[in-house]
Formats: structure tokens, C-alpha cells, sequence
């Protein structure tokens, strides 16, 4: 597989909302490539946009300007049956197990829908024995066949889930927050399920979410999101590592450690909340928020800039060593 | 004075429909001193919010059964309290905050009149309504809301000032426990951050005792003083913060909570999930609870229920540390 | 492995509605109404409905005229139960036809949103504007009084009440995730519509079906009544009643029958709508 062109790519994609009071940027000016086999994991807390940016990339919602790209190939301008084709290479997993699935609908029929909608197989007994091995592979048990959603658990209705995004064999899978609704527990088994997925079947996940352990441990390369815009993007290690970025370093050291150790040098909180989306002011949108804030930071617009070995940051006081300022 | 501020024995607690009997809370005993902070920690369904709703006497009137067991709270036994005597208790002396900001708050009702409701209810010492507002401002303070805020409606604010109001509200009259069920589990991560902070600093300020309920251990590591572990209604261990943390031994449960975290300190491949799901809390299983899921279950696990097994301070429901097995 | 899911979804929603006794009251005796409607030829022949004897007017009930006479000497029995044939067909039928078209507006309007929305339920609450017997009453004397054009009339006044109410329903499922989640898995507009979101607004329909056929049938009876309806001789409920007015204080159960058949009708209908709406309403089990 040509590694150098990624399977996704996404330029200056933006996608704004008309609100009563203005314009909501919920996506603003995002670049981004993901490379096959890879996993890009974005974070952000809410209001970042993460989700957005992953149903856009999908075109279940429709970008306002931008361009996305699958394998090389521009599918912004796709029409609606060009976009059914690509759902065969281009998949969703949705952060709710219990809203993500028709109520109505039995665990069979949830999974064999998309391989009925777009004719995978020509006979029925090719559907359900498809859906048998799904079953299989994101393990249900065969009985659970004809239960409904509400008969099962957070855990078993995330697998359905999982199962029904892989029934048309995608590619790219966006993982919307899939383990976020469920116990502890049950999300280690549901990590450990769509990794072992992703080595078998050579996958590709976007995987959005707001836990920065679960970001760590499945991604391969991170962004980190702040109100529409990429604030930092870097190689998971190196993001840990090295966080560059004063929103960064404040998200990972507001998450409480389970280390008591650390219990008696109290972080100190970040202060104040997140600004309004609707209209924002031109500048840097952590500036209200950020400690090391200064003039400069509210002029103009910061963009990303490689601080070193494809580590990428949006703020100004970070040396930059390919643009002195 | 008494000893301890609260002190829980034997619990049971059931649900109790037309059709089934759900087992939510089986035998849970402990003790908490003026001032100390203990954590419960457990996922879904462990008995958690029953235990905190129980402690106020909140359950559901119809099919909330408290079966056995007694709660004192600073010496009186509050199963015998009467219904008024329980009412001038709660907001005053005990208060709670519970999950989801969002449905705590009267949406009709402005911020300040909410809080002062609180102080109206127990205004014993016949304060004017001057000195309640004044004291409502002091509670906004408190908690980081401006003053030019107090005259709006909850929707007006975000996620995080929603729950500082929430919390403004329980501490409004310096109860001497609080009770907090995930507070910050709706919360984004900085949002949480703060909160915690600030819930910390106004606990060491009034000097008082608080039950913290969550499932995140990371939460439990800097707030907590004792910790217990709930798994189907049970503690299946407890003890204090050093004994849950960098103990030694641990019971099975307790190991699989601390496996299935992604560490943010060391990378490992895969995460050590416990397999298996909850027990039905309508039909638990014979002997351990947690015999079903347990990678060291062995033949007496899945007959005999387990008896705490004490190491000092640190107590473990398991058989695997009991004298009995092991001679 | 498919027909024994139906079933059992089937069986949970009859097992509740069971439990309700006004609801199985109400489902026992509108079963019978409507036996006898589909059998009233074999009950008693038409033609006895229409046979006019002098002689023998006003008669109350008797062995050979179970409920007595008319003004004409024609059998009160026949004339209720093909009255009721009648009365059922018009509201059953308006019923549907109102069903239909308010389920398409719905479906259109939930489905693509804003600004056809605005226009098409605009446009319902221009015809709601004015009261459902009256819009009935002029939809009818435009098209000229015929059984048909009777149901087409009542079915036209009780199109914005479905619209609107399926749509209020349809509104809360179609900004579900799982709709989302179809549209990933590329389906489009009519399957979304029909395996998706009108399967989960089939609880609110059903009981509104039998809460406007109850209504309906009361509105075909008032326009029989007032003579836009079913023309005489044609026996109908309402028609009856029309016809029983001059003789209300001689001869009252030239009235009570038909009345009674009426109620009996509408309140099975409502009664069984109400426990339909229990039995289906799946929040009531845990």
C-alpha cells in the first residue's frame, strides 16, 4: 500500500451553523491527514468540535467550505449516489448505545441493514451468515440474534454497533466516542475489540473522545481541538511527552490520577470556561483562559506551525524552528 | 460529641416491584469521623446512589425497602427520625449533590431564590430577608458566580456554574456531611478540574465530612481519606486511601478496576478487562457475588458467600485471604 | 427466526392491553358492531330496511320488529344495522383516507425540514381554521351529497389533526442517532421513512386511529343529520336520527336505537384507544 498518500485528508475544512445570534464556528479551519492503518486520535473538550469534524468528514453533515479528500480523491463535491458508494469504505460508530440503535429493530437486523440497503449479497442466507460471522467477530453470542436493544447491556448494544459499521468492510471507521457511555470495564473489553479489529482487518480509526488515557493508549498520532480549531497536533508519545500548547498542558494536568503520590501538589485549575462559539473575535480563542497570554495573542489570527519533527502548534509563544517571528 | 459523625451497619436495601425483587445494596457497614472523606467507588449498579439515597432516607416511597440495618448520624438513629425531624436534617445538617446539574436546578426558579430557598427552610433563628440575601451572595462567592448572575435561570449558565450553584445550595447552611454522587461526572475534564478544586477547598474550609461517590479512582486519589469498593450491593473492600492504593493485596475486583484503566504513565498493549458482565441484582449468584467473573475463583467461591477478612485497617471480602482456606 | 420476533412484540402489547378491562370492553363490543355490519345481510335482508307498510307505523318492538316500526312502516332493526353498515364504512373509510394523507404530510415535512415544513403546515392550519364539521359540511355541499363524497369531505376536515400529530411525534424520532446511523449506512429518504420512523411512531397513530374514527362516524351522523349526507331513503345513523325528530316525544325509540348504537360505537372506539395507548406505551413496563 503506497503509505504516502494518506486514506483521509482534510483541508481547511469548515463547517459553521446559522444560530439566532450569529454564526456558530463549529469547525473552523481544520487540516488534518490520516495515514492507512493509522489511528487519529482528537480531543477536545465540548464545543471543540470534534464531533462535528468526524460526521462531516463523513458528509452526514455538509461542510461549509473545505475540501475532503478519501485516498488522493476530492469527495466534497459528490453527489448523493456517489457518497452511497462510499459508505462501503467510509464508516461510523456512534458514542450512544442506546440512541445509535432503532428500537424496533432485532440484533440481526441491525447488523444485516446496511449490507441489505446496498445489496452486498444477492440471497438471503448469504446476509445472515455474514451477520453470523459479525456477530462472531465483535463477540455476541449467536442467541442474542433476535433480542431487541433494550434486552441488552451498554456493552453488548456498543458491539452491535461496532459490528454494523464493519458490515460493509470500510476502510476508515469514525469512532465517535465509543467507549464514553460505558463502565469501566466494558470500555477496556470494547478497546481491546476494536484494536484487535483494526490489526486483523488493517484498519483505519478517527477516534474522537475527551478522555486523554483512552486517546493515549489507542492512538497513534493525536489532535487536540479547542473551540473549532486544531490547537496542537503531534505523535501520541510525543504529545505526552512534550506537551507544547498551554490548552494541552492544562487538559492533562486537570485529569485526576489515580497515583496518591501526587495528592498533595494539587494542580491548579485552569480558569474560567470556554468562550462562545457563535462569532468569535479574530486571535487566539484560548488567550481569555491562557496563563502565559499576552497582546499579541488576541491580534490575529495564530496558525499551526511545525515546532519539530511533525509536532504542530498553534500558539505564539512556542519556539517555531522553521519561522522565527 | 459522638465518636463518629455517621455510622452505617449492616445495610440492606431492596427494590421492590409487582414483579421482581432487585438486590440493591446487601450488608454494607461503615464509619465516618468529623472532618474525614470516604470514597465509594463502583461502576453501574453497584448500590452507590441507593446507599446515598438511603442515608437521607430519599428512597422511592413505594418500592424502596430498607430491610435491615441502621444509620446513626452525630449519635441519633435516623430510621427513627420523623418525617419533620428528617426534613430540618437534610439541607441543614446533611446535604447532597447529585450528578446531572441539569436536573437539579428548577428551570423556573432564578439562581438566588434557589439558594435562598435553602436558607429559608431552616431559617430557625428567625433571619429577615436582608440577612438571607446577604448570606446567598456570600454562598455565590463562595463558589465563583459573579454577583451580577444570581438573578438568572439555570439555562443561562454552562454545565460547570450549574453544578457551583448546585453545590452553592448544599453547602448554603454548612451541613456538617456532604454527600456528593459524581459530581463531575458530566463535566468536561477542566471543568471538573476546578470543581473538584473547589469542592476540596470549601470541605477543608467548613471542616466537613463528605461521602464522594464515583467511579473514577483518579478522583478517589485526591480526594478521599478511606475508600470502599462496591461490587453488587457489597463493600468488597475497604480501607484507607494507602491501603486501596498501594496495598498489597487486593480483591479480585479491585485488581480488574485498576487493570482496566489506560494508564497515562505506562504505555501497555492491551488493557486487562474484567470478562463477564454485573450479576442481575434480581437473582445473584450462589456464594461470591463476584464468582462468575473472577480469573482466581476456586470451588468455595461459588458456594460460600465470602466473610470480611481484616488486615488492620484494610478488609477484603474474598476467600482467597481468608484464615479458613488457608489454613 | 422473523416470525417469531413479530410475534412476541404482538403478544407483550396484547398480554398489557388484556390487563385493561374498560380496553377489552371496549374491543368486545366493537368486534360485535362490526359483525353485524359485515353480516347485517345475512341478519336481516335489506330490503326490509326499505319496505314501507302504512299499516303498520310507528309499532313499538315486537316479536316480528325486534325494535318496533318507523314513520313509513319499515323495520327500526333492519334500518339501524344497515344504518350501521353504512356509518361505519363512512368513518372507517374517512378515517383511513385522513390517515394516509396526514401520515405523507407528516413524513414529507418531519423528513426534509424547515422550510417545507413551514409551507404544508401552513397550510394545514388554513384548513384547520375552520371547524371540522363545518369544512366537512362545504367540502360535501361543493361535491354533492353521496356516500362517497361524504367520506372524501370528512376525511379532508381530519387531515391537519393526523398531520399535525404524527408530525409532533415523527419531530422527536427523527433527530434520533439511529436515523443518523441509517443515513451512514446510505439509505435513503423512503426507507428511513417507512422502515425507521414510522415504525416508531405507529404507537401514536394507532390510538389516534380509533379516536378519529369515533369522532368521524359522530360527524358523518350530524351531516346525515342535516340531510348532506346519505340521502333517504338510505338508511344511516344519522339519517335516522333526522328522520326520528318529528316523532320525538310519540315515539322516542325511534331515536334511542340508533342513539344507542352510536354511543356504543364511539365509546368502544375511545375505550380501546385509551387502553391501546397504555398497552403500547413501553416506558409503563420498567
Amino acid at each position: 500500500m503506497d503509505k504516502t498518500v494518506p486514506i483521509i485528508e482534510v483541508r481547511n475544512l469548515k463547517k459553521y451553523f446559522k444560530v439566532s445570534k450569529g454564526l456558530l464556528h463549529a469547525v473552523d479551519g481544520v487540516d488534518m491527514q490520516i495515514f492507512p492503518r493509522q489511528t487519529m486520535g482528537v480531543v477536545g473538550e465540548s464545543g471543540c468540535g470534534k464531533t462535528t469534524l468526524g460526521r462531516t468528514i463523513l458528509r452526514l453533515i455538509e461542510p461549509t467550505s473545505g475540501d475532503i479528500l478519501f485516498k488522493g480523491e476530492s469527495i466534497t463535491g459528490y453527489s448523493r449516489r456517489e457518497m452511497r458508494r462510499m459508505r462501503n469504505r467510509m464508516q461510523i460508530i456512534f458514542q450512544d448505545p442506546y440512541s445509535s440503535l432503532d428500537p424496533r429493530m432485532t440484533v440481526s437486523e441491525l447488523i444485516s441493514e446496511y449490507m441489505i440497503i446496498n445489496r452486498t449479497y444477492k440471497t438471503r442466507n448469504e446476509i445472515r451468515k455474514a451477520t453470523a460471522d459479525l456477530m462472531e467477530t465483535v463477540g455476541l453470542a449467536e442467541r442474542l440474534a433476535n433480542a431487541y436493544p433494550h434486552e441488552l447491556d451498554g456493552g453488548r448494544r456498543q458491539r452491535i454497533g461496532v459490528a454494523r459499521a464493519l458490515s460493509l468492510n470500510p476502510g476508515f471507521i469514525v469512532c465517535d466516542e465509543p467507549v464514553s457511555a460505558l463502565d469501566v470495564s466494558i470500555q477496556a473489553q470494547i478497546l481491546n475489540l476494536l484494536m484487535d479489529l483494526q490489526e486483523d482487518l488493517g484498519l483505519t480509526y478517527m477516534f474522537v473522545t475527551h478522555n486523554l488515557a483512552v486517546v493515549k493508549h489507542i492512538s497513534d498520532r493525536i489532535m487536540v481541538m479547542y473551540l473549532g480549531q486544531v490547537v496542537e497536533l503531534a505523535d501520541s508519545d510525543d504529545l505526552f511527552r512534550d506537551p507544547r500548547h498551554p490548552y494541552t498542558r492544562a487538559l492533562l494536568s486537570s485529569i485526576p490520577i489515580p497515583d496518591i503520590s501526587m495528592r498533595d501538589s494539587p494542580i491548579e485549575p485552569i480558569r474560567g470556561e470556554i468562550s462562545s462559539p457563535i462569532n468569535p473575535v479574530v486571535g487566539c480563542r484560548f488567550a481569555a483562559r491562557c496563563p502565559e497570554a499576552t497582546e499579541a495573542c488576541t491580534g490575529r489570527d495564530i496558525p499551526l506551525r511545525d515546532v519539530g519533527g511533525g509536532h504542530m502548534c498553534a500558539c505564539l509563544k512556542v519556539d517555531c524552528r522553521d519561522n522565527p517571528d | 460529641m459522638n465518636e463518629y459523625l455517621l455510622e452505617v451497619e449492616d445495610l440492606k436495601i431492596d427494590y421492590q416491584t409487582d414483579l421482581e425483587t432487585v438486590h440493591a445494596v446487601n450488608g454494607i457497614s461503615f464509619t465516618l469521623e468529623k472532618g474525614q472523606t470516604f470514597g465509594i467507588v463502583g461502576e453501574t449498579g453497584a448500590g452507590k446512589t441507593t446507599t446515598a439515597l438511603a442515608l437521607l432516607r430519599l428512597l422511592p416511597e413505594r418500592t424502596g425497602k430498607l430491610r435491615q440495618g441502621t444509620i446513626r448520624f452525630d449519635g441519633k438513629d435516623l430510621l427513627k427520625q420523623s418525617l419533620h425531624d428528617m426534613q430540618s436534617l437534610r439541607g441543614k445538617r446533611m446535604a447532597m449533590i447529585f450528578q446531572d446539574p441539569m436536573t437539579s436546578l428548577n428551570p423556573v426558579m432564578r439562581v438566588e431564590d434557589q439558594i435562598a430557598e435553602a436558607l429559608m427552610l431552616h431559617n430557625t433563628d428567625g433571619k429577615g430577608k436582608a440577612e438571607i440575601m446577604a448570606r446567598t451572595d456570600e454562598v455565590l462567592e463562595l463558589v465563583g458566580i459573579l454577583p451580577e448572575r444570581k438573578r438568572d435561570y439555570p439555562h443561562q449558565f454552562s454545565g460547570g456554574m450549574k453544578q457551583r450553584v448546585v453545590i452553592a445550595m448544599a453547602l448554603a447552611c454548612e451541613p456538617e456531611l456532604l454527600i456528593a454522587d459524581e459530581p463531575t461526572t458530566a463535566l468536561d475534564v477542566t471543568i471538573q478540574a476546578q470543581v473538584l478544586s473547589m469542592i476540596r477547598e470549601l470541605r477543608d474550609r467548613l471542616g466537613m465530612s463528605m461521602i464522594m461517590i464515583t467511579h473514577d479512582l483518579g478522583i478517589i486519589a485526591q480526594t478521599c481519606d478511606k475508600v470502599a469498593v462496591m461490587y453488587a450491593g457489597e463493600f468488597v473492600e475497604s480501607g484507607t486511601l494507602e491501603d486501596i492504593f498501594t496495598g498489597e493485596e487486593h480483591h479480585p475486583y479491585t485488581q480488574g478496576l485498576f487493570g482496566s484503566i489506560p494508564n497515562l504513565a505506562v504505555k501497555t498493549d492491551r488493557l486487562n478487562p474484567i470478562g463477564g458482565m454485573v450479576p442481575d441484582p434480581t437473582k445473584l449468584p450462589e456464594g461470591c457475588y463476584f464468582s462468575p467473573r473472577c480469573p482466581h475463583c476456586m470451588d468455595i467461591c461459588r458456594q460460600v458467600h465470602p466473610q470480611d477478612v481484616k488486615r488492620g485497617t484494610h478488609t477484603i471480602k474474598c476467600h482467597l485471604f481468608s484464615e479458613v482456606t488457608h489454613g | 427466526m422473523e416470525k417469531q420476533k413479530k410475534q412476541s412484540q404482538f403478544k407483550e402489547v396484547w398480554r398489557r392491553l388484556k390487563k385493561s378491562k374498560p380496553a377489552m370492553f371496549g374491543l368486545i363490543v366493537l368486534s360485535l358492531l362490526i359483525l353485524t355490519a359485515l353480516f347485517a345481510e345475512q341478519i336481516i335482508p335489506y330490503k326490509k330496511a326499505l319496505e314501507m307498510n302504512a299499516a303498520i307505523r310507528l309499532k313499538p318492538p315486537s316479536l316480528e320488529h325486534i325494535f318496533g316500526t318507523d314513520a313509513y312502516g319499515r323495520d327500526l332493526f333492519a334500518r339501524v344495522l344497515h344504518g350501521g353498515r353504512r356509518s361505519l364504512l363512512i368513518g372507517f373509510g374517512a378515517t383511513a383516507g385522513a390517515l394516509f394523507f396526514g401520515w405523507i404530510i407528516a413524513s414529507i415535512v418531519s423528513y426534509y425540514g424547515t422550510r417545507v415544513d413551514n409551507l404544508l403546515m401552513r397550510l394545514m392550519d388554513i384548513i384547520a381554521a375552520v371547524p371540522m364539521t363545518l369544512m366537512a359540511l362545504a367540502v360535501v355541499s361543493a361535491l354533492g351529497p353521496t356516500l362517497q363524497n361524504l367520506i372524501i369531505a370528512i376525511a379532508f376536515a381530519r387531515i391537519p389533526t393526523f398531520a399535525r400529530i404524527i408530525r409532533s411525534s415523527m419531530l422527536s424520532v427523527v433527530d434520533a442517532e439511529y436515523i443518523e446511523a441509517a443515513h451512514a449506512g446510505g439509505a435513503g429518504a423512503l426507507r428511513i421513512i417507512l422502515k425507521h420512523i414510522t415504525p416508531n411512531v405507529s404507537g401514536t397513530m394507532i390510538v389516534q386511529t380509533t379516536m378519529a374514527t369515533a369522532q368521524l362516524i359522530l360527524i358523518a351522523a350530524s351531516l346525515s343529520f342535516l340531510g348532506l349526507g346519505v340521502q333517504l331513503p338510505t338508511p344511516e345513523w344519522g339519517a335516522l336520527l333526522s328522520e326520528a325528530r318529528e316523532f320525538m316525544r310519540t315515539t322516542p325509540l325511534l331515536m334511542v336505537f340508533p342513539g344507542i348504537f352510536m354511543v356504543l360505537t364511539s365509546l368502544s372506539l375511545n375505550l380501546l384507544g385509551d387502553g391501546l395507548r397504555d398497552a403500547l406505551d413501553p416506558k409503563l413496563k420498567s
